[in-house]
């Protein structure tokens, strides 16, 4: 009963949404407020609907309802309760249910906290979230609801959730990077009501910016989080993979970076006004890409996909509809748009085009790097593999040349900036960088590495431009006053920025320092390496809820001197038979240790492999700082403010007429 | 299970970990050897380097890599033994040829014409110093053409929303 009271809801769901889409879009058309008042009800109601289909999907995990498909797939009656929940979005169908659903929360958080909009672009902009709303719940209704039974035979026990995602890191990771993701659909609504009703002006750049901040910063969190869980869930210590499916999430990121700073520039100074709007359609067709990618299976193979084209055939078709819709809609709209100002060639404007050059290049060569041997494979022209090498080789560059400009854009001034302010104010910044990362380097290890220093001094380099900047901005008031007057947003991107100096810190030092042994260790072995020495004690058998384990024991002296005790494991996982490796993880700020187990060998010895990662921890830190930047620069008041001031001069209007 | 493993993430790879000790008689050779199997796909995985996987091809492939490298190969014979042996699609690192030209240095043209267009903006969009000072000398308070069509805008969609305030 209770699934199909869920496939009920989300039907319900569905008609609200189509009428979201239609109705509060002709009001706004054709100036008919009744209609568009349509808008903010049918979003309460859409996310009401989605939130009981979530509930009902949780239910039937919880009660181990297995006569459904996707429950009887993705569960097991052994299955702790809190893994029982996080399994609604471990499969291809309950995730596609928790992207809707936050998609109707973003939607609903558009209706509530836009009261001062004006009511034909609020309209405008639900009626464009409903439309996507719409899309993908068609998409799970005809291609993938996860509410289908196994009619009349259904199993007694269930297929087990895969082990991997047995773990924190997916209770957290997908609904961040969904956030994130369905959260561009925001910026990308904004985007198209503002092209429909004409009016491309910086007042849709601040009432957008808010809201592409903190999607910005989900995205971000995401990202980091999923990089962590492969950290210590894969059992080898990579970060990142370059993985077509990494890179589907780290396009829409490049791109809705480029976006954030873009809006900065159409709010401030009135423009690339066309362009900001031409961003934030690509963030969030980049965020459909990823789908089509990941869910369609052409990364498998190319010819997986012509085998069952029903799911990605829907999706390439959605892909087509919203890229090219928008497209051409922003071709009609977009060539009318004229500039409010001027600016010279040496200036923030021109400092904040060279970030956007730079990151849609980057993303445009991850999506070449991603696409090329999909395209060489399909026309028959040979399979390649387009690797860390390639990525690491083109990617690097570009963000050292982005960190660079980073740093002059700190004193740089909208409109013009003399090239001797420069000089006369970023000389000392650039040499203390210098002679700070001959001396971080030279403290840390002696052997030289040309490419760790390059990556302190580019660190370096950004925290003491960014300082010089906060220093100017507190002499000219004193430091108490000047500490209190700079607003959230400075603050904000402060410490976004900061964050990217600690992340490049952070693959530097783990990229080139890192130490790792693979060793046959039998009971009393010890391996031996920066100060540590790692004593095998041997293994014994652990019985888990629902695997069954060989955990090591492994002594870890430093200097001589007992340490700590780390127990890496082997599991296996019953139902599915799927082996395991749980690693042993000693996190410090500075340096981790990390000890996985390989196979079992002769006579108790085991396979063991031991990794020292310096600042491996400063990777996820960096991205931390930057989510924090973007929260915080997304609440500042001035947006509420500045919104309240609208509301404010559409009263005497009022006034005035009803007198 | 092909739609089995559906977080973003997984379709990373299978998990296995491979982890073996070999021997090296030189630092260099081992530096080498961690290098090389990075680079090297396994070529019966999903998405994976022969230096991960657990598959028994890449096994041999590590072997191979590790005797060649004993023996004395250098990087650029053992990849191309190897590339030999199972195509282009076993290196990482995709060869300069006819068909990967674009690959290579399709984001390079890319980035100069971004560049061009940098400059080719700024310089459109360039003002002289007079015209600063002209610029700074504005009242803060006047308003573009844009922002008075947008204000009123504003003052005609105003009864409505203030309509709509009042009810909610």
């Amino acid at each position: 009963m209770i699934p199909e009271l869920g496939t009920y809801s989300t039907i319900l769901a569905l008609c609200l949404s189509l009428v979201l889409s239609v109705v509060p879009m002709i009001g706004a058309h054709t100036g008919n407020k009744l209609w568009v008042d349509y808008a903010r009800p049918l979003a309460k109601g859409v996310f009401a609907f989605l939130t009981l289909a979530m509930l009902c999907l949780g239910y039937a995990f919880l009660t181990d309802d297995f006569s459904v498909v996707y429950v009887a797939n993705g569960s097991n009656t052994a299955l702790p309760w809190y893994y029982k929940i996080s399994a609604i979005w471990g499969g291809h169908e309950g995730s596609l249910l928790l992207w809707v659903w936050i998609q109707a929360f973003w939607t609903l958080a558009v209706a509530i906290k836009s009261r001062n909009l004006p009511l034909d672009i609020i309209g405008r902009v639900l009626a464009v979230m409903g439309m996507i709303t719409s899309a993908f719940l068609l998409f799970i209704l005809f291609t993938s609801s996860p509410f289908d039974r196994f009619l009349p035979n259904f199993p007694m026990e269930g297929g087990d959730l895969n082990p991997l995602l047995q773990d924190f890191g997916l209770i957290v990771h997908p609904p961040a990077l969904y956030m994130g993701y369905v959260g561009l659909s925001v910026a990308f609504s904004f985007a198209i009501a503002a092209l429909l009703s004409g009016r491309l002006d910086a007042a849709w750049a601040r009432w957008s910016r808010p809201w592409t901040n903190v999607a910005w910063a989900f995205l971000t969190l995401g990202i980091a989080l999923g990089s962590w869980w492969a950290y210590y869930e894969l059992g080898w210590g990579g970060w990142w993979f370059w993985d077509p499916v990494e890179n589907a999430s780290l396009m829409p990121w490049l791109v809705a970076t480029a976006l954030i700073h873009s809006l900065a520039v159409t709010e401030k100074r009135g423009v690339f006004k066309s362009w900001t709007v031409l961003l934030a359609i690509s963030a969030f067709s980049l965020s459909l890409l990823g789908t089509f990618l990941v869910r369609s299976g052409v990364l498998t193979s190319v010819h997986a996909f012509a085998t069952d084209p029903e799911r990605g055939l829907f999706i390439l078709g959605m892909l087509i509809f919203v890229i090219g819709g928008s497209l051409l809609l922003y071709a009609i709209r977009a060539g009318s748009v004229k500039s409010e100002s001027s600016f010279a060639l040496s200036s923030r404007e021109t400092l904040l085009l060279i970030n956007n050059i730079l990151l849609t290049v980057s993303c445009a060569m991850v999506l070449i790097g991603t696409l090329y041997p999909l395209v060489m494979d399909s026309l028959n022209l040979g399979k390649i593999s387009v690797g860390p090498p390639y990525f690491n080789a083109l990617f690097v560059p570009l963000m050292a040349l982005m960190c660079i400009f980073l740093g002059l854009a700190s004193v740089s001034r909208w409109k013009q900036t003399p090239l001797r302010l420069f000089v006369q104010q970023l000389w000392l910044p650039g040499v203390l960088a210098l002679v700070a990362a001959f001396v971080s380097h030279g403290l840390y290890n002696s052997a030289f590495e040309p490419w760790v220093l390059l990556g302190l001094f580019l660190a370096w380099w950004i925290v003491f431009c960014w300082l010089r900047d906060f220093s100017n901005r507190l002499r000219q008031r004193g430091v108490m006053s000047g500490l209190l007057r700079q607003s959230r947003s400075y603050y904000g991107m402060l410490l976004g920025h900061l964050g990217v100096a600690v992340l490049v810190v952070g693959v530097a030092m783990v990229v080139l320092f890192v130490e790792h042994h693979d060793a046959r260790m039998g009971p009393g072995d010890e391996v031996q390496f920066r100060n540590y020495t790692f004593i095998f004690d041997g293994a014994r058998h652990v019985e888990g809820p629902n695997y069954i384990s060989d955990m090591g024991r492994i002594r870890v002296l430093k200097e001589g001197q007992p340490y700590r005790i780390m127990y890496p494991e082997k599991r296996v996982y019953t139902a599915r038979g799927m082996v395991m490796t749980e690693v042993a993880l000693d996190p410090g700020l500075f340096r981790d240790l990390y000890v996985a187990m390989g196979e079992e060998l002769d006579n108790g010895a085991w396979a063991i492999r031991m990794q020292y990662k310096p600042f491996v921890r400063w990777l996820w830190l960096g991205a931390l700082f930057m989510t924090a930047g973007g929260l915080l620069a997304a609440s500042d008041p001035r947006y509420r403010k500045q919104a309240q001031r609208d509301a404010q001069a559409a009263m005497p209007a009022q006034a005035s007429q009803s007198s | 299970m092909k739609w089995g493993s559906l977080l973003l993430l997984l379709m990373l790879a299978w998990p296995a970990l491979a982890i073996e000790s070999y021997d090296f008689s030189t630092a260099d050779g081992e530096r080498r050897y961690n290098q090389m199997v990075r680079e090297l796909r396994c070529p019966t995985c999903q998405n994976q380097a022969i230096s991960d996987s657990d598959a028994p091809l890449a096994a041999d492939l590590r072997r191979e890599v590790h005797r060649m490298i004993e023996e004395g190969y250098s990087d650029d014979y053992i990849l191309e033994f190897m590339v030999n042996r199972y195509g282009d699609f076993v290196h990482y690192r995709p060869p300069f040829t006819s068909q990967t030209w674009i690959l290579w240095f399709g984001p390079l043209v890319l980035l100069v014409l971004g560049a061009l267009a940098v400059l080719r903006i700024a310089r459109n969009r360039h003002i002289t110093p007079v015209e600063v000072k002209a610029q700074q000398q504005e009242l803060p308070s006047a308003l573009s053409p844009q922002e008075q069509a947008r204000l009123q805008a504003l003052l005609k969609s105003a009864p409505q929303e203030t309509q709509q305030e009042t009810k909610s």
